[in-house]
């Protein structure tokens, strides 16, 4: 009976007291002021009123707790999200920084990757000038995402890039005569001469053939990973974007899905400043796209994107708490798109030279890399030169090669349309057959009329 | 001219006061109210006939306003948009983040409320990433909400295929959104096509899907004065006979309709007159032209390079049987792409197109006058 009472005055005087100091809207005085209320048991009538600690909302998802204080989560923090790195502008590892090292084989293996793949594109790109392709992307200034990432993956792991890492690629096998055989559409092209250059795949070395829409990776990648969940491999999945392609409606679909789904994929974005024309500024207005990550439920980290050694150990530690936890992983490389966004685009109309040059020196990740790997021991300047002239001389023999060999045959035309070629198609293929000999003068003389 | 345009930009209430200002002081004389009636003819590529389209109906109506990827700082992905930040301001020249699903959707959006939207798409390929807008959002709008909506949008960019370019940039859409009803669906060839035919859409009330062509973009042509006119404007719904003559009609639109003029100068050559038409509008569809030439040469060949079922040729081809069947002297040829998606390597691509030879078969075959009987690819 006293109890019952004393509840009752308690709640009064609880009641009094926060109308009286309502005006204030101080919680910290009015949680102070009923301190002692905590030895009591919650009143279940005052659920309104009750300032335990515990109290909050049940609500689906875990418990909310409420606040009196009516506090906007700002759109962005004062402090951006920091970049973890491992070497500095000069290649020399940060003492303070955890990470793992690279042994010999790795280290020689990733520095020539990286710089195979300039050779790749300042060949090839050049050779677009000259008018023998018709379209090439560079990589200049991503050499270490490419290169750094690829390492840090198993074979096993199903990659679908973008368009801007053909250094996974050549780390996992590719050689260069397949690449130079795809950009002229020749038949010993792995791509039966079907898509444009830059835009390739190989079953054989788990890379998902290239897609020209942006982002539409990203959903497929969520749905591999299920795939491979479902299998229950030791082996993940890792999908590469663009800054500019976190924009598109994929982007959301995706990552909302797989950390609902909690599937074992590792998203990296290659943010690297511009979107062709588009610079980040106007592209969003969030603190890059970790923040974003983080926003569906998925741990993100940002590395610094030109330190070959900060992109790996990410990579590694990314696809271990992928598989291991079967959850989707966030990595942001930030980095600097150094080449145009295609041979299609002069990107000296719309940025400043000067902003080129600064990343393209001081801030170069292959000769910070390479400055690391000297030191270890593990290359010399001899080798450099060697290397250097060998790649080149590979690249343009490639080229040449590639130039003289014919053209796609007429069977590719009509091939893998379907599973099994349709009787319409086979009745095309031989009437195109059929009026090529008979008009040979309609028709170009390299037509192959083979397979 | 000068008076018109001054007088129209002052009127505008929708800019701040600092935004007229600065608008009338950047005004600089269009083109066109500068180019006097010559007697010699003036020449004008498509792409400048398409940014002066542009420039002149935005300067007539502050409501009208460009919107897509790269339009702005960059001048535009193809440069139609060209000098068009510089004149009149981001606030009408709006460059996107990447989501066409998003621009497509906030055009729509913004057309609802009074604005008149240019959306670019920087090839018609993306526009399946908006298509859901497109169709559901704008061309239903106004049946749906019983004419209180109406949508006054047009979206525009490259369609079909370039040159090596491969299978997802490749496609013609012009069968696809020309089988929508709510929209308008043009299909622009020459300088005069692109002016015209693009200022009708900007000033129509309805969805207009304006489909150009990214190598088309180079050709010039040659413009009458009329044509330079900026209160030029091409009828929605007619097409135009390129080439009059009385042996066989030859439906064509966009790029084709070059290559049918190609071949018709061949065919003259064997003695047979093609009488060449350029449908400029996939829909309204101008059924009763197209009749009435086949009734005249009473037989029929349509040209386009989208892929062959369910296309325009099959569309065109049904209209006449419907209309015109006792008319026909031989059967309908239908030439249209490959039933492949576009590939890449050259030859290949080469042969996944129409060319002026099969065009020039074609037209034989239905005049009984080559030596097989059998249709060939």
């Amino acid at each position: 009976m006293a109890i019952w009472m004393r509840k009752a005055l308690i709640s009064t005087a609880v009641r009094s007291l926060r109308t009286a100091f309502a005006s204030h809207r101080n919680p910290v005085f009015i949680s102070r002021s009923f301190g002692s209320s905590q030895q009591l048991e919650p009143f279940s009538t005052d659920d309104d009123y009750d300032d335990h600690d515990h109290e909050s909302l049940d609500f689906p998802g875990g418990p909310v707790s409420y606040s009196c204080e009516m506090r906007f989560l700002p759109g962005s923090s004062e402090k951006r999200v920091q970049c973890y790195r491992v070497l500095d502008d000069n290649g020399y590892p940060l003492s303070s920084t955890q990470f793992q090292h690279v042994n010999k084989e790795v280290a020689v293996k990733m520095y020539s990757g990286m710089v195979t793949l300039e050779a790749m594109d300042t060949v090839i790109y050049e050779a677009q000038r000259q008018g023998r392709i018709s379209f090439y992307m560079t990589s200049y200034g991503e050499e270490a995402i490419n290169l750094g990432s690829a390492a840090a993956l198993s074979s096993h792991d199903i990659v679908l890039p973008q368009y801007r890492e053909p250094g996974v690629m050549l780390w996992r096998g590719f050689e260069l005569q397949d690449f130079v055989n795809q950009f002229f559409g020749n038949k010993n092209d792995i791509g039966k001469g079907r898509q444009m250059p830059t835009h390739y795949g190989s079953n054989k070395h788990n890379v998902i053939t290239v897609s020209a829409p942006l982002a539409t990776q990203l959903p497929q990648a969520v749905g591999a990973a299920y795939s491979l969940k479902m299998d229950k491999k030791d082996a993940c999945v890792v999908t590469y974007f663009g800054d500019g392609c976190s924009s598109e409606g994929d982007f959301h679909a995706s990552l909302n899905f797989a950390a609902v789904m909690e599937v074992p994929i590792v998203y990296i974005c290659r943010n690297n400043g511009w979107a062709i024309s588009t610079p980040v500024t106007e592209q969003f207005r969030s603190d890059g796209i970790v923040v974003k990550g983080q926003a569906y439920g998925i741990p993100s980290i940002r590395v610094d994107g030109n330190d070959a050694l900060a992109v790996y150990n990410a990579v590694a530690a990314a696809r271990e708490m992928a598989i291991t936890e079967q959850r989707p992983v966030l990595i942001e490389a930030l980095t600097y798109r150094v080449g145009h966004h295609s041979t299609s685009d002069d990107s000296t109309k719309y940025r400043p030279v000067d902003e080129i040059e600064h990343w393209k020196t001081s801030r170069n990740p292959v000769s910070v890399f390479r400055k690391w790997v000297q030191r270890r021991g593990w290359w010399s300047d001899e080798q450099e030169s060697e290397f250097r002239a060998n790649i080149r001389k590979q690249v343009i023999h490639a080229v040449q090669v590639a130039e003289k060999t014919e053209k796609a045959p007429i069977g590719y035309m009509f091939s893998d349309v379907y599973e099994k070629l349709p009787s319409n198609l086979m009745e095309q293929e031989k009437l195109l057959r059929e009026t090529i000999k008979r008009y040979p003068q309609d028709f170009p003389k390299d037509v192959a009329l083979g397979i | 001219m000068w008076g018109i345009l001054r007088q129209k930009v002052g009127g505008a209430t929708c800019l701040s006061p600092q935004g007229v200002g600065s608008h009338m002081l950047r005004l600089r004389p269009v083109t066109s109210a500068l180019r006097n009636y010559s007697s010699a003819a003036k020449e004008m590529t498509v792409r400048d006939a398409l940014n002066s389209a542009l420039d002149e109906e935005m300067a007539a109506d502050p409501n009208v306003f460009v919107m897509g990827e790269e339009v702005g700082e960059y001048q535009g992905a193809y440069k139609i948009t060209k000098g068009l930040l510089d004149k009149y301001g981001p606030e009408r020249v709006v460059d996107t983040p990447i989501t066409e699903a998003g621009f497509a959707g906030i055009g729509v959006g913004s057309a609802y409320h009074g604005l008149r939207p240019v959306i670019e798409f920087m090839t018609f390929n993306f526009s399946m990433q908006a298509i859901d807008h497109i169709i559901n959002s704008a061309a239903k709008s106004n049946y749906m909400s019983a004419g209180q909506i109406n949508v006054p949008i047009v979206f525009r960019g490259p369609n079909g295929p370039a040159a090596g370019v491969g299978a997802q940039h490749s496609q013609c859409y012009a069968a696809w959104y020309g089988s929508v009803p709510g929209l308008k669906v043009l299909v622009p060839y020459s300088s005069e096509d692109a002016r015209g035919l693009l200022k009708a859409a900007i000033r129509d009330p309805d969805p207009v899907v304006f489909l150009e062509n990214e190598l088309l973009y180079g050709e010039s042509f040659p413009v009458s004065a009329e044509a330079l006119d900026s209160s030029f404007c091409l009828p929605i719904g007619k097409a135009k006979i390129e080439r009059e003559g009385k042996d066989i009609t030859i439906t064509a639109f966009s790029k084709m309709v070059g290559y049918a003029l190609k071949a018709a100068e061949i065919l003259k050559k064997e003695g047979i007159s093609a009488e060449v038409i350029n449908l400029r509008s996939i829909r309204p569809l101008d059924r009763a032209t197209i009749n009435v030439s086949v009734r005249k040469t009473n037989r029929l060949l349509t040209v386009e390079e989208g892929f062959p079922q369910h296309g325009v040729g099959a569309e065109i081809c049904a209209s006449v049987v419907e209309d015109s069947f006792g008319y026909l002297d031989a059967p309908v040829e239908r030439i249209a792409g490959a039933d492949v998606p576009t590939p890449y390597a050259a030859n290949l691509e080469r042969m996944a197109f129409p060319q002026i030879e099969d065009i020039v078969r074609a037209a034989k075959r239905a005049c009984y006058r080559s030596g097989t009987m059998v249709a060939t690819a």
